[in-house]
């Protein structure tokens, strides 16, 4: 969990060995409300720190994810296309968007840890 | 004015209400600049009777369809439509409605909507419809868009028999897009081949079936080719009942099919409004434009329907939307759904059947005159000729004679282009012996 | 006050208004099933002759499978539909208060005359010489629309507003790649906040960015945020006025000034036209074009969702890059510009749609206008803002105004008033459904919370406005007094209560097929 690092558009990311797994936060799903589609990227796609990965879609909105770090695309969470309610369910678990092989892992320097999201998730409000 | 409720004794109660002495002091945020005082060069109000007698002055210098033999198609067709189609569109309910955005009490436009949905999908041979576009030629167009979409590639190919109107606005829409478009040239004789400008960069292949010049083909070659190359099959249909007559462009193998939906339930009407329908596979569904009614449950667990998957929108995803649509054509698509429940699956196929006899009779009597070449083997209900004279002066002459026989192809196509000659000619479940025998008659006198 | 009904939502939410009984019926409010599923095979909704003997030629090709279309009578067909459309809520019926819609009546007049033969029988490809009165028709309306507007060009062929913004912006597009002599290096398009969605989705489709202006604390476009972004790399402002915030822009013209100083043209987005016409010549601000939806100011029916026709007055400067095809007068009468080849001078950006238009509506808006005069049109606009303005000032005192001042022709409230109360907007709107009012627009524009958008129109009497009022104050009160439940329960008297969106859109069924209904006879 100490791995799991945020952004400010409330994307998260948890880091094992070269690999990172991407998603977005509790806070993120219930902002969305009831998710009803996750548009994925295709595996194999280069994804640049900032660019967008993913659209996730609840009735009345979509969102844009963007990805916290800079990676190639290994997996994809295939699950979301039968679930899509995982997101709203399990948001840092089973609801995770795609695994990305890390190209620059010193970006993590610039995110935000568990500690300092919710500092900043009660700054919202 | 018979349209504004207020009487003056009301407007300044309410003035009054709201504390201002004139209306004038409501518009007080319009800069002085601004405020119009001049006199505009248009007439002051006038009698329901006096508005009757004007227009009806107008639609009377028209010579129509309905009053003398006609041969008009081209992506328009005269066809009967029922009493009863019309009298069901003009009810309150459906006519004085809104777009479905309060599904509670729009159930009726919902429904109506999904059926006609299923129907359009039942006869493209598709998976999943929408709830209709402005019309074929912009159907067209957003097809093109969105098999850029789902193959992320930017070369469309559009056959050089699809309506000059339906390659011209996709190419209009493709413009500032980034899209790389090649209409290819009119092909007479209908043996066009486009297998071998497919290539692993085309996003979608667009052929017309029956195409401009009424030739039927058997489409399902090219949809193996494009499958192969990774190329969606475009199939555009200008005459909707050929529909009941033909395989679908769904058996040939379309991955999106787009098409006129006039000729079933709606007007010629000089050209609009018409309905464009848009149908495609299940697998692209959230590739399309347009709005979706699906079908769900309400809080007592009835079933209901709603407009849905609408996060594709331009009123939610702005200037990531597929599509900057708002509107669909709702009353025309209600027209379709009426005519179509009314004719059924036998009326349908019946109706069709009729089109094409009535257009096979004909062609057995053009090919006698001297002068006319018949142009088309296989077609449903509309034939290229190719005149001994251009075919525009002919048409002009023709109608001097009170026939309206057909459209130059080069009205679609343009002068000069090769095709002055030619001239399609259709024929409906309304054509009658003595409209063949008037075309026929008048075509003999003028060619000679 | 003139009711006396119990407005109480705890009274209905009780019984939950429902009686069993044996279809589903609820006396006058009828079920009625698909009508694939009372599909008769043999029945027939036509009777047509029989083709006699000809010779096939369908290449071979002849259906062969069945196509599945559901056989039914005609007499069925008529109870089908009708049954449906009392399921509707309609201007025929109610106010129809939903802003920025321009819900008013629709004279049956207009309706009569588009089934004209003469009209409704041509056909868009005759000879010219036997349709001079329909390009008569659509040379009126063109004329009405440039006088209105005080605009020098017209082009008729967008089917609809977005249609129309999508010409507009097309021709801008056109006009700046003509002056820069190729592909304008202008890449941003300013869109305020404020906006309808579709001018962001427009200006993507013309290959433009979009950068969005703030709207200022009293709902205007932010002039002076606005004059910061300007630079060579601006294409043009899109800007609705009035605005969607029912508000007139009142630095129209130094906007039109700054933005074409800075060689960048002006779109406005015409569809609250309504509640100007006749009194403002948009011409005079300064724009470079502008759409008018004709079913808003000129009372075409939205049939439930269209079709709609939105044609678009051009300055001199986009007058050229009009698409095809347009009306032109000559001496032997009127006749049809329909390529680009025939087009003289002007350098047409393209095609639009298919033949000349919507000319049914065109023939609908021209008997409004006709029926009206430039008299009556003046007295729409007064109309329509004084029942605005009368709404507002008689909910001021219970509801919250989102800005102050006069509004136009449709009045914005925030949720404010709700605060505290657990009732959203939302809830509010259906528990009006109960009250047998069709609601406001909700949650637009973006920049107001919670937003309520009401647009009566000038067609609703005194009478009406004052039911409607009544029934606001008291639902007002209802949240007040701590219902919450009853509201987040409305609607319960309507032929369908809440639909479950999140279902529908997780599980798409978009269609019938023998297999869904089989599944839901299963359960």
């Amino acid at each position: 969990m100490a791995d799991r690092k945020y952004t400010e558009d409330h994307e998260w990311v948890e880091v094992d060995g070269e690999n990172g797994v991407i998603g977005i936060s509790d806070y993120a799903q219930e902002q969305l409300g009831d998710v009803v589609f996750v548009e994925l990227p295709s595996v194999g796609k280069v994804l640049d720190q900032r660019d967008e990965a993913a659209v996730v879609e609840s009735v009345k909105a979509a969102a844009e994810v963007y990805t916290p770090v800079s990676g190639e695309v290994i997996e994809v969470n295939e699950e979301l296309n039968n679930d899509p309610s995982l997101v709203n369910t399990d948001a840092f678990g089973e609801g995770w968007f795609a695994k990305l092989k890390l190209t620059d892992p010193t970006e993590l320097e610039d995110l935000m840890d568990e500690g300092a999201y919710k500092t900043f998730l009660a700054g919202l409000s | 004015m018979r349209y504004l409720p207020l009487t003056d004794t009301d407007r300044s109660a309410m003035l009054s209400e709201i504390g201002v002495s004139s209306v004038d002091d409501l518009f007080v945020d319009v800069p002085l600049a601004a405020r119009f005082d001049g006199t505009f060069d248009l007439p002051d109000h006038m009698a329901e009777f006096a508005v009757e007698g004007r227009m009806a002055r107008m639609a009377g210098r028209n010579t129509t369809t309905g009053d003398v033999p006609s041969f008009l198609g081209a992506g328009v067709y005269r066809h009967h439509i029922p009493a009863s189609v019309d009298h069901l569109i003009q009810r309150g309910e459906f006519l004085t409605s809104y777009t479905p955005y309060q599904p509670e009490i729009t159930q009726g436009t919902l429904q109506a909507v999904y059926e006609f949905q299923t129907m359009v999908a039942l006869i493209t041979g598709m998976d999943v419809a929408n709830a209709s576009m402005y019309d074929g030629a912009t159907s067209c167009a957003e097809a093109v868009l969105m098999a850029r979409r789902i193959t992320r590639r930017n070369r469309a190919l559009i056959s050089g028999n699809v309506h000059p109107h339906y390659s011209s606005v996709s190419e209009t829409q493709a413009k500032y897009v980034d899209i790389d478009i090649e209409v290819c040239p009119p092909d007479l004789g209908g043996t066009e081949d486009l297998t071998s400008k497919v290539d692993d960069e085309t996003a979608c292949v667009v052929v017309q079936n029956p195409d401009v010049f009424g030739h039927v083909r058997d489409l399902s070659p090219l949809a193996a080719i494009c499958h192969e190359k990774g190329a969606l099959l475009i199939v555009v249909v200008t005459e909707a009942v050929s529909l009941g007559a033909l395989q679908s462009p769904g058996e040939m193998g379309a991955d999106i099919v787009v098409a006129e939906g006039q000729s079933i339930g709606n007007p010629q009407g000089f050209g609009g409004p018409h309905v464009g329908l848009f149908a495609t596979r299940d697998k692209y569904v959230r590739q399309m434009p347009g709005r979706l009614c699906g079908e769900t449950v309400d809080a007592d667990g009835k079933r209901g329907w709603v407009l849905t998957l609408s996060t594709r929108e331009q009123h939610i995803r702005r200037e990531k939307a597929t599509s900057n649509i708002c509107t669909n054509a709702g009353l025309c698509a209600l027209a379709f759904t009426i005519h179509l429940s009314l004719l059924g699956e036998d009326g349908f196929r019946d109706l069709a059947m009729l089109n094409h006899a009535h257009a096979s009779r004909l062609v057995d009597r053009l090919g006698t005159i001297d002068g006319v070449e018949v142009l088309s083997e296989a077609f449903f209900n509309e034939v290229a000729l190719r005149l001994s004279k251009p075919a525009d002066d002919v048409v002009n002459q023709l109608a001097d004679h009170n026939v309206l026989a057909g459209v130059p192809a080069a009205r679609l196509f343009g002068a000069g282009k090769g095709l002055d000659d030619i001239l399609l000619v259709a024929t409906s479940e309304l054509t009658t012996t003595e409209d063949m025998d008037a075309l026929v008659s008048g075509l003999s006198e003028v060619l000679a | 006050m003139s009711h006396s009904r119990d407005l109480s939502r705890a009274s209905a939410g009780n019984t939950n208004g429902v009686v069993e009984t044996v279809h589903g019926h609820q006396g006058l409010q009828l079920e009625e099933p698909l009508l694939f599923e009372i599909d008769n095979p043999g029945a027939v909704g036509v009777d047509l002759p029989e083709p006699g003997a000809f010779k096939m030629r369908l290449g071979g090709l002849e259906r062969q499978r069945e196509i599945g279309l559901p056989s039914v009578s005609e007499p069925e067909v008529v109870r089908h539909f009708t049954r449906l459309s009392q399921k509707n809520y309609a201007i025929d019926m109610g106010i129809y208060p939903l802003g920025s819609c321009t819900m008013k009546h629709n004279p049956r007049l207009n309706e009569k005359m588009a089934r004209l033969p003469g009209f409704a029988n041509a056909h868009p490809l005759q000879p010219e010489s036997t349709v001079q009165g329909a390009f008569e028709l659509i040379d009126g309306v063109a004329h009405w629309l440039k006088e209105l507007t005080g605009m020098p060009a017209i082009a008729m062929s967008p089917g609809a507003g977005a249609h129309g913004e999508l010409c507009g912006v097309m021709a801008i597009r056109a006009a700046l790649d003509d002056r820069e002599g190729g592909p304008t290096t202008r890449r941003r398009i300013l869109v305020p906040d404020s906006a309808h969605g579709t001018n962001p989705a427009t200006a993507a489709v013309c290959g433009f960015s979009v950068d969005a202006i703030p709207s200022d604390s009293r709902g205007r476009v932010d002039v002076k945020a606005f004059a910061e972004k300007l630079d060579d790399d601006v294409a043009g402002i899109m800007i609705t006025n009035p605005n969607t915030c029912g508000l007139f822009e009142p630095d129209m013209i130094e906007i039109a000034e700054l933005i074409h100083d800075a060689g960048g043209y002006f779109y406005c987005d015409g569809a609250n036209f309504n509640a100007i016409v006749g009194r403002v010549r948009p011409g005079d601000l300064g724009i470079d074009c502008m759409h008018i939806n004709l079913h808003k100011t000129f009372s075409t029916p939205h049939g439930g969702g269209g079709p709609g026709a939105g044609p678009v007055v051009l300055s001199d400067a986009l007058a050229p890059f009009a698409p095809v095809p347009w009306v032109v007068h000559g001496a032997d009468g009127f006749s049809l510009v329909e390529h680009a080849d025939d087009a003289g001078d002007a350098k047409p950006f393209g095609r639009l749609k298919g033949f000349h238009g919507q000319m049914g509506m065109f023939v609908r808006a021209y008997a409004y206008m006709l029926s009206h005069g430039r008299d009556g049109l003046r007295q729409v606009a007064n109309d329509a803002v004084l029942n605005a303005n009368y709404v507002m000032s008689r909910l001021s005192d219970v509801m919250t105004p989102a800005f102050d001042g006069p509004c136009m022709h449709e009045c914005l409230f925030d949720d404010r008033f709700l605060k505290d109360t657990g009732v959203s907007t939302l809830d509010f709107a259906k528990a009006m459904l109960d009250e047998g009012y069709h609601p406001m627009t909700m949650y637009f524009p973006l920049v107001v919370h919670g937003a309520m958008l009401i647009e009566p129109t000038e067609t609703e009497s005194k009478r009406s406005l004052d039911d409607f009022i009544a029934v606001m104050r008291a639902l007002v009160e209802q949240a007040q007094q701590g219902n919450s439940d009853a509201f987040a329960a409305a609607p319960v008297l309507t032929p369908r209560r809440r639909l479950d969106e999140t279902a529908a859109a997780r599980q798409p069924i978009l269609r019938w097929t023998p297999e869904v209904q089989a599944a839901e006879a299963a359960e």
